[in-house]
C-alpha cells in the first residue's frame, strides 16, 4: 500500500505546530497503524529529519497510552486503541490526518505526544478507597452482589486513554471521571467516601478546565472499552446525592 | 586479553537475611528481628523507588503510608500505564475457599517444583504465605475480581495446576490490580508524602561510599538530567525481556535500571532463565514491533497440530484429519495439550524446524477448536473464549471459528534479575530489587497467575517490612549532593553516554540494532540453546557492539523530548546484557525450567536437569564492558521440597 | 449547597435541566391554552381572562399570573445564563480544532446554542408582540388577544418568525428534555428508549400544537 499522511508537527509545548505531508510506500495491509508510523520514522531518521513522536507502550489496548486522532476520530475508524487498529481499514492510496488529542487540559508535548496529568489529578482527588496496607479485613467478610461486581468491573474498565476528551465536542473528562466514580461507588468497599469522592473528583475535573457535559454521546462512541454514555448519568445521580447528604450534614 | 567468556568463580554468595527454624514460621521471625524506625523518624529518611507496575506502584504507596519521604519515577507519562496492566490471567492465592485441598504449603510446594528446583524454599514459602493478604487487600481497594451469584469470590485452575486457586477479573487482572495500587500510589501523592515524577527515566545509581544514595534520572519532556537523593533504592524497573527485540514486553520496556545497577556493583542473578509463552499470535512480517499473548487457557480446549507433510500449504481446512499431526498429544498421552509452558514451546519449534510449521514464514502451529465447537456448541466456546477470539481476529482479519487459529511460542517473562536477599536487598547496600526485577521466587520457570502475586507481596508486604531494618540500622546522616565526586563522575559519565549517541551520526537506526539483537538472542539463546550456538552469539556481541558506536544514528538533541535517543541509549545496555544472558547460559549445561540446553537432554529428547552441579543460583558480578564477570554462586538447599525430575509422558 | 451547585459544571447542568423542565411545564399548558383559538373569539378572551383572575379569592387580580411571570423569567434567565456560562467554558475547553473535520453528533445536540439563542429572541419579539403591544403591527388592544393573534399571523413575517422559533423549540426540546433527565440522573439503561420516546412526543405534541395557531389563521379557520 501506499499512503500520503498528513501529521501535526509541533517542536514543543510553546512552539506553533502544523501539518506536514509525507509520503509512506509499502505498507502492509497487516501492519498495525503505529507499525506503520515506525516505518515512516525509520525512513525519517536516516533521511536525518525528527521522527514523529507519539506516545505508545504495550500494543496490546491496554496501557492507555496510544492517542492519535485518525481523519477526525478518536483511535480511528474502529472501536479500538490506536495500537490494535490495522492498516487493512485503510486502502491503498488513501491520504490520512493524524493529529494529537485537542483539549486546553490536554496540552500538546510534542506533535502527537499531549500532556494527560490532569487525568491523574482527577483521580488523586478521590478515585481511591482509602485503605492503608495491611488494614484490611478478610475478603469473604462482605459479599457484593454479582450485578453490583459486574457493574464496578465494566466501568473499571476504563483505561485512561483520554480519547473520550479528544472525541467531545466541549473537551470534558466526563466519561472518564464517571467511570471511576461508578466503579468504586457501587462497591461496599467504597461506600464510606462514596459522598466526599464524586464530589471532589468532579471538583477537580472542573479545576482542570475540562468542558462541561452535552450529551452529545461522542465521548461513548470512541471510548475503546464501551465505558456507556449512562455512566455519565449514574455520576450526576451520585453528585446530586452527594451535595443533598453533605447539605444536610 | 582474556575472552568474554573465560569467566572466574569468585566467592559464594549467601543469604544472611532468612532465619533459620521451621519453615512456616521463618517469615514471623525475620519481621521480628527486622529493627523499626521510630514513626517520628521516618518523615525524614527519604525513599527513591524506581517504576510504578505492581511491585513500584504498592511499594510507593505502603512506605508513604509508612510516613517515609517516597520519591517516585515512571517513563510513562503516568504511574497507570506501567506493564502490569497487560497481565491476563489472574492471581493466585492459597485461600482454599474451594476447600479442594489446596493450603499454603501446596503453593509452596507447586511453585518449587514448577520452577524446577532453582528457587529459594525460604522465599517462595513466604510469598504462598502472603498470597493471602494480597487478596485481602485488594478487595479492600475495590479491585473488582469475577464474582459468583452468591457474591463470593470466583476461582479458576490455571496452568495445569489441579485446585483452583486463580483469582480473576475477567481477562484484565493485571489491569484491575495495577490500577488497585495506582489508586493507593495517588492517594498518597494527593497527601504530598510521594513526590511523583512521572516521564522520568533512571539512567543510572548513585553509589556514594558503598551504598545506594540516589539516581540519575532524564526529564524526558525537556531532557534536562539530574540527580535525586535518598537514603534508599527501590528498583522495581521490570523484567529485561525486550532484550529479544519481540516479546510479550510494552514496547519501552527496558533493561537500563537493573542492568546500570549491576555495573555499579549489584549482582545479576540467572540472566538465561527467561519464560516462552506458548500461545502467542505469530508475527506477520519484518516490520512486526511486537508480539501479542494470548491466555493459555486456549489449551484447555484447542488442539494443537501442524500437517504431517512438510511444506503442505494447503488451507488448514482442506488437510484430512489422517494426514494432520496432533503432536502435544501424540508424544505426551497423558497431558495432551496442556504440558507446561516450556514443553509446548520447544515441540513447536522443533514441528517448525522440521519445515512443518503453518503461516507467514512457517513459523506457527494451528491451535483447532473445530473439535470443541462441534462438542460444547459455538455458544459454549463463545461464552468462554469470546473476546480472546475477538482479539485474535483483530490482529489476524481471521476467524478463528471458522479457521484454526496459529499460535508461536514468545518471550513473556524473565526469572533472573538483580540478585536479592531474603530482606530483597541487592549486593548494593541500600539498593532494593522487587517485583520481575529481582530473580527471588520463581526459580527457573514461574507458574502462570504467579507473577502478580509476587509483585504484590514484595510490594505492599515483604519490602515495607525488610527496608525499615536498613534504614534504621543505616541512619539518616551525611547528606550528599550533587558536588560529591563520585556523584560528579556518575553524572558525567551518562552526560558523555548521551552525548556521544547524538554525535556518532551514523547510518543506522535504534531499532535497527535492536531488531539485529533480538534476532541473535531468538536463535542463539531462545528455546533451545547449545554451546556452539552460544559461543557464536558471544563472538557477535562485541562486534555488533563495536559496530553500534560507529553507525548509529539519533537525530535531534538530547535537551528536548527525543524517543530515539531513549531507545538508543537502552540499547547499550542491551547490548552487554546480551552477552551475560549467553555467557550465564553457556556455563549452566544442564536444562532446567525456561533454560534448554540440547546437550542435557533425556532419550526421549526431554530436559534433563544436573542437581549434582547445578543447584545454585549464579549471581555474577560485573567487571568492565566486554570484560570477563566473576560468578559467585548461592547453594539452594531443599529441605522441605526434594528435588524429582519432570516428567509430563 | 447553592454555591456548591452554582460553582460546578454539573451543577449548573442541573440548574439548567430543572429550569428548562420549568419551562417546558409552562409551555404544556400554554400549547393547551393556544388551542382554545380554535373555538372562537369570545372562549379564547374568555380564558385570557380568567388566568388574570386564576387563584381569586385568595389572590388578588393578576397576583397568579405575575407569580408565574417571575417564576418563568427566573427560570430563563437561569437557563440562559448557566448556557452562557458552560457554552464559554466548553469553547475554552476546546480551543484549537481538529484539522480534518467531521459532521458530529445529533442535528439536536448542535443546534442547542443556536436554537437557545434563536428561543430567546423569539420569546422577546413574543412578549413585546402579544403581551405589551410594543412592536405588534394591526393595533394592539389589550384583553382582545385573540384579534391580537389573527393581526399577527396575517403578517408574513409573523408567521415565518413564529414557524423559526417553533422548529427550534421542538429540537431544543427533543435533545434537551433526554438530556435534562440524564442530567437529574433519571436515565438508565432501561429506561433509555421511554424517554427518548417521551422527548420525542413531547417535542413534536408541542411543535405542532403551537404551530397549529398561525396554520389556523393562515387558512382562515381562525380570523
Amino acid at each position: 500500500m501506499k499512503l500520503t499522511l498528513r501529521v501535526w508537527r509541533q517542536k514543543n509545548a510553546g512552539a506553533d505546530g502544523a501539518m506536514s505531508t509525507y509520503e509512506v510506500d509499502g505498507i502492509s495491509p497487516d501492519m498495525s497503524f503505529l507499525e506503520m508510523l515506525d516505518t515512516l520514522n525509520e525512513e525519517l531518521i536516516l533521511k536525518g529529519e525528527d521522527p514523529v513522536a507519539f506516545d505508545h507502550d504495550c500494543r496490546e489496548g491496554i496501557c492507555g497510552a496510544c492517542s492519535l486522532v485518525i481523519n477526525g476520530d478518536a483511535h480511528g475508524p474502529e472501536r479500538t486503541t490506536t495500537c490494535q487498529l490495522h492498516m487493512r481499514s485503510f486502502s491503498d492510496g488513501d491520504t490520512i490526518d493524524i493529529e494529537p488529542w485537542r483539549a486546553s487540559a490536554f496540552p500538546v508535548v510534542k506533535d502527537l505526544v499531549v500532556d494527560r496529568s490532569s487525568f491523574d489529578r482527577i483521580i488523586q482527588a478521590g478515585g481511591y478507597v482509602s485503605v492503608p496496607t495491611g488494614a484490611a479485613p478478610e475478603a469473604h467478610a462482605t459479599p457484593v452482589p454479582k450485578p453490583d461486581a459486574d457493574f464496578a468491573f465494566e466501568h473499571a474498565e476504563c483505561i485512561g486513554c483520554g480519547a473520550c476528551v479528544a472525541a467531545c465536542p466541549n473537551g470534558a473528562a466526563m466519561l472518564f471521571t464517571s467511570a471511576k466514580i461508578n466503579h468504586l461507588n457501587v462497591l461496599p468497599q467504597g461506600a464510606p467516601e462514596r459522598e466526599t469522592r464524586v464530589l471532589d473528583m468532579v471538583a477537580q475535573m472542573d479545576e482542570e478546565g475540562f468542558g462541561g457535559c452535552t450529551l452529545a454521546g461522542e465521548c461513548a462512541t470512541a471510548c475503546p472499552k464501551g465505558i456507556p454514555l449512562m455512566s455519565i448519568t449514574s455520576m450526576n445521580k451520585e453528585w446530586l446525592r452527594a451535595t443533598r447528604k453533605v447539605a444536610k450534614r | 586479553m582474556t575472552s568474554y567468556a573465560d569467566y572466574t568463580t569468585g566467592a559464594p554468595v549467601t543469604d544472611t537475611k532468612a532465619p533459620g527454624g521451621p519453615i512456616n514460621e521463618r517469615w514471623d521471625t525475620r519481621r521480628f528481628e527486622a529493627k523499626l524506625v521510630n514513626p517520628a523518624n521516618r518523615r525524614k529518611q527519604t525513599v527513591i523507588v524506581v517504576g510504578t507496575g505492581l511491585a513500584g506502584g504498592s511499594a510507593g504507596a505502603t512506605l508513604a503510608e509508612q510516613g517515609y519521604h517516597v520519591v517516585q519515577f515512571c517513563y510513562q507519562d503516568s504511574p497507570r500505564r506501567a506493564h502490569s496492566i497487560a497481565a491476563q490471567g489472574g492471581i493466585n492465592a492459597a485461600k482454599n475457599y474451594r476447600n479442594d485441598g489446596d493450603s499454603i504449603h501446596r503453593l509452596f510446594y507447586d511453585t518449587v517444583k514448577g520452577g524446577d528446583f532453582r528457587s529459594r524454599e525460604s522465599n517462595v514459602h513466604r510469598l504462598a504465605q502472603i498470597s493471602v493478604e494480597i487478596i485481602d487487600q485488594c478487595v479492600a481497594q475495590g479491585v473488582p475480581f469475577a464474582r459468583e451469584y452468591g457474591g463470593l469470590l470466583d476461582t479458576r485452575s490455571f496452568g495445569g495446576v489441579q485446585v483452583s486457586r486463580t483469582f480473576y477479573a475477567r481477562g484484565q487482572t493485571g489491569q484491575q490490580l495495577l490500577l488497585g495500587a495506582y489508586q493507593a500510589l495517588s492517594r498518597q501523592i494527593a497527601a504530598g508524602t510521594i513526590e511523583m515524577h512521572a516521564r522520568t527515566e533512571m539512567l543510572d545509581l548513585i553509589v556514594v561510599d558503598g551504598r545506594a544514595r540516589g539516581i540519575v534520572a532524564r526529564d524526558l519532556v525537556t531532557g534536562k538530567i539530574d540527580t535525586y537523593f535518598a537514603d534508599a533504592v527501590v528498583l522495581a524497573t521490570g523484567g529485561y525481556g525486550n532484550v529479544f527485540y519481540l516479546s510479550t514486553n510494552a514496547m519501552n520496556s527496558n533493561a537500563t535500571a537493573v542492568w546500570r545497577a549491576h555495573r555499579r556493583g549489584a549482582y545479576f542473578a540467572n540472566p538465561c532463565f527467561t519464560q516462552i509463552h506458548p500461545t502467542c499470535i505469530p508475527r506477520t512480517g519484518d516490520h512486526q514491533s511486537k508480539l501479542t499473548l494470548m491466555s493459555e487457557s486456549l489449551r484447555n480446549d484447542g488442539r494443537i497440530w501442524v500437517p504431517k507433510r512438510k511444506g503442505d500449504d494447503r488451507p488448514p481446512n482442506e488437510i484430512p484429519e489422517d494426514e494432520r499431526d496432533y503432536y502435544l498429544e501424540r508424544i505426551y498421552p497423558s497431558f495432551g495439550n496442556l504440558v507446561p509452558r516450556d514443553i509446548a514451546s520447544r515441540a513447536a519449534k522443533n514441528v517448525c524446524d522440521e519445515g512443518r510449521g503453518v503461516g507467514p514464514g512457517g513459523q506457527g502451529v494451528y491451535l483447532d477448536f473445530a473439535d470443541a465447537i462441534a462438542r460444547m456448541g459455538r455458544e459454549a466456546v463463545e461464552a468462554k473464549y469470546g473476546n480472546l477470539f475477538d482479539m485474535y481476529q483483530r490482529i489476524t482479519d481471521e476467524d478463528p471459528y471458522r479457521v484454526p487459529m496459529r499460535i508461536y511460542p514468545a518471550v513473556h517473562y524473565t526469572m533472573g534479575g538483580l540478585w536479592v536477599d531474603y530482606d530483597l536487598q541487592t549486593t548494593v547496600p541500600g539498593l532494593f530489587a522487587i517485583g520481575e526485577a529481582n530473580f527471588s521466587d520463581h526459580g527457573a520457570n514461574r507458574l502462570g497467575a504467579s507473577a502478580l502475586m509476587q509483585g504484590l507481596a514484595d510490594g505492599y508486604f515483604v519490602l515495607p517490612a525488610t527496608i525499615n531494618d536498613y534504614l534504621a540500622r543505616n541512619p539518616h546522616k551525611d547528606e550528599v549532593d550533587t558536588s560529591h565526586p563520585q556523584v560528579q563522575e556518575v553524572l558525567a559519565e551518562t552526560e558523555d553516554r548521551l552525548n556521544l549517541l547524538l554525535s556518532v551520526d551514523g547510518d543506522r537506526t535504534p531499532d535497527s540494532f535492536h531488531r539485529q539483537i533480538g534476532e541473535l538472542m531468538w536463535e542463539f539463546c531462545g528455546m533451545a540453546r547449545t554451546e556452539s550456538g552460544l559461543r557464536k552469539a558471544l563472538e557477535s556481541l562485541p562486534a555488533i557492539r563495536e559496530e553500534f558506536w560507529r553507525r548509529i544514528k539519533v537525530p535531534g538533541t538530547g535537551e528536548e523530548f527525543n524517543q530515539s535517543l531513549e531507545k538508543a541509549n537502552r540499547i547499550v545496555d542491551y547490548l552487554e546484557l546480551a552477552e551475560l544472558m549467553c555467557l550465564d547460559a553457556l556455563h549452566r549445561s544442564e536444562s532446567c525450567g525456561g533454560h534448554f540446553r540440547e546437550e542435557s537432554q533425556t532419550a526421549d529428547g526431554e530436559a534433563e536437569r544436573r542437581d549434582d552441579r547445578f543447584s545454585y543460583a549464579a549471581a555474577w558480578e560485573f567487571t568492565g564492558t566486554g570484560e570477563a564477570p566473576a560468578l559467585h554462586k548461592e547453594d539452594l538447599v531443599f529441605e522441605y521440597v526434594h528435588p524429582t525430575q519432570r516428567s509430563y509422558a | 449547597m447553592a454555591r456548591t451547585v452554582w460553582d460546578s459544571t454539573v451543577g449548573k447542568k442541573t440548574v439548567m435541566a430543572v429550569s428548562g423542565l420549568v419551562m417546558l411545564l409552562y409551555l404544556v399548558a400554554h400549547m393547551i391554552g393556544n388551542l382554545k383559538i380554535y373555538f372562537g373569539a369570545e372562549e379564547f378572551n374568555r380564558y385570557a381572562h380568567w388566568l388574570r383572575t386564576l387563584g381569586e379569592p385568595i389572590m388578588h387580580y393578576e397576583w397568579t399570573l405575575w407569580l408565574v411571570r417571575v417564576v418563568l423569567v427566573v427560570a430563563v434567565v437561569a437557563h440562559a445564563v448557566s448556557a452562557y456560562q458552560l457554552s464559554r467554558r466548553d469553547i475554552k475547553a476546546r480551543p484549537s480544532k481538529y484539522v480534518h473535520k467531521k459532521a458530529r453528533a445529533s442535528y439536536a445536540t448542535r443546534t442547542m446554542r443556536w436554537g437557545g439563542i434563536i428561543l430567546g429572541l423569539f420569546i422577546v419579539w413574543h412578549i413585546l408582540d402579544l403581551t405589551t403591544g410594543t412592536v405588534h403591527t394591526g393595533g394592539f388592544e389589550a384583553g382582545k388577544p385573540y384579534q391580537n393573534v389573527v393581526d399577527t399571523f396575517s403578517t408574513w413575517y409573523g408567521n415565518v418568525i413564529y414557524l423559526v422559533a417553533m422548529l427550534a423549540l421542538g429540537l431544543h426540546i427533543r435533545h434537551g428534555f433526554w438530556s435534562a433527565a440524564q442530567t437529574l440522573g433519571a436515565g438508565s439503561r432501561t429506561r433509555d428508549r421511554a424517554l427518548k420516546t417521551v422527548a420525542n412526543v413531547l417535542a413534536l405534541l408541542l411543535t405542532a400544537g403551537f404551530i397549529a395557531v398561525p396554520v389556523g389563521v393562515m387558512t382562515g379557520v381562525v380570523s
